[in-house]
């Protein structure tokens, strides 16, 4: 493909999508920022709970391994 | 000790002013690729919010917090777009500057809109960025983590996709 191609569609893409660039950011997010921090610093992920649940039930169930996960802790 | 390594160590008065610092230039920089505002703030947070959880993996050292804002940003923006691909088309809250008759102009647009919506979120990002936001490849090249030479690669294989699609629908570059 040669560079008149590419310039030829650039002008299309630009005449018809003004460039973003002038676009600035009319408030402060910081706000936003600190509610979003706060909400995901509670939030547990499903899979730490079935994590969890999974050691829960093979300790429970296979009460023989303790001694050795202490072991290698 | 500094801004960036207090940042570091979780600091988050720190953080809070490297956001204060920094979040016009993230929203800028994702505005140029998602080109809708409610989006390109919602996408701001975001970029902070990975920043935030990856802290601890920033090295001071480097310096360049823009430049790693750049990055994770453009990914944030990558996968926003990939998952909107399916749902919604690429998003406009930008007045059109052509000098053509109103509704051929719309017709137009519709028409690039849709050529863009069937590249692939990647390849629309480097489309975007190079031919329409005129950014140096180095920047988004920096912004992608990609080679220069892929770049060009990038622009090319967009270049001619978009001429195809434009072309069948009657659109002649």
């Amino acid at each position: 493909m040669k560079e008149p191609e590419i310039d030829d569609l650039k002008k299309l893409l630009k005449d018809s999508l003004p460039p973003a660039h002038g676009v600035e950011l009319q408030r402060d997010l910081w706000p936003a920022m600190l509610q979003r921090l706060d909400q995901r610093t509670l939030r547990v992920p499903w899979w730490d709970w079935a994590l969890l649940a999974t050691v829960a039930a093979a300790l429970y169930f296979f009460p023989g391994i303790i001694p050795a996960l202490l072991y290698h802790l | 000790m500094e801004l960036l390594e207090r940042f570091a160590v979780g600091d988050v008065d720190a953080f809070e002013a490297l956001f204060r610092q920094h979040q016009g230039e993230v929203f800028r920089w994702l505005m140029r690729i998602v080109r809708n505002i409610a989006v390109a703030e919602d996408l701001t947070l975001e970029t902070f919010w990975r920043m935030h959880r990856a802290h601890a993996r920033f090295d001071p050292s480097m310096g360049n917090c823009g430049a790693w804002l750049r990055r994770i940003a453009t990914n944030a923006a990558i996968d926003h777009l990939r998952h909107a691909h399916r749902e919604v088309p690429l998003p406009d809250d930008l007045p059109a500057t052509a000098q053509q008759p109103p509704a051929e102009q719309l017709e137009l647009r519709r028409e690039i809109l849709r050529a863009m919506n069937k590249l692939s979120p990647r390849l629309r990002a480097v489309v975007l960025l190079a031919l329409v936001e005129e950014e140096p490849y180095e920047r988004i090249a920096e912004a992608l983590g990609i080679s220069e030479s892929a770049v060009k690669l990038r622009v090319f294989r967009g270049v001619r996709i978009l001429r195809k699609t434009l072309s069948e629908a009657g659109v002649h570059p």
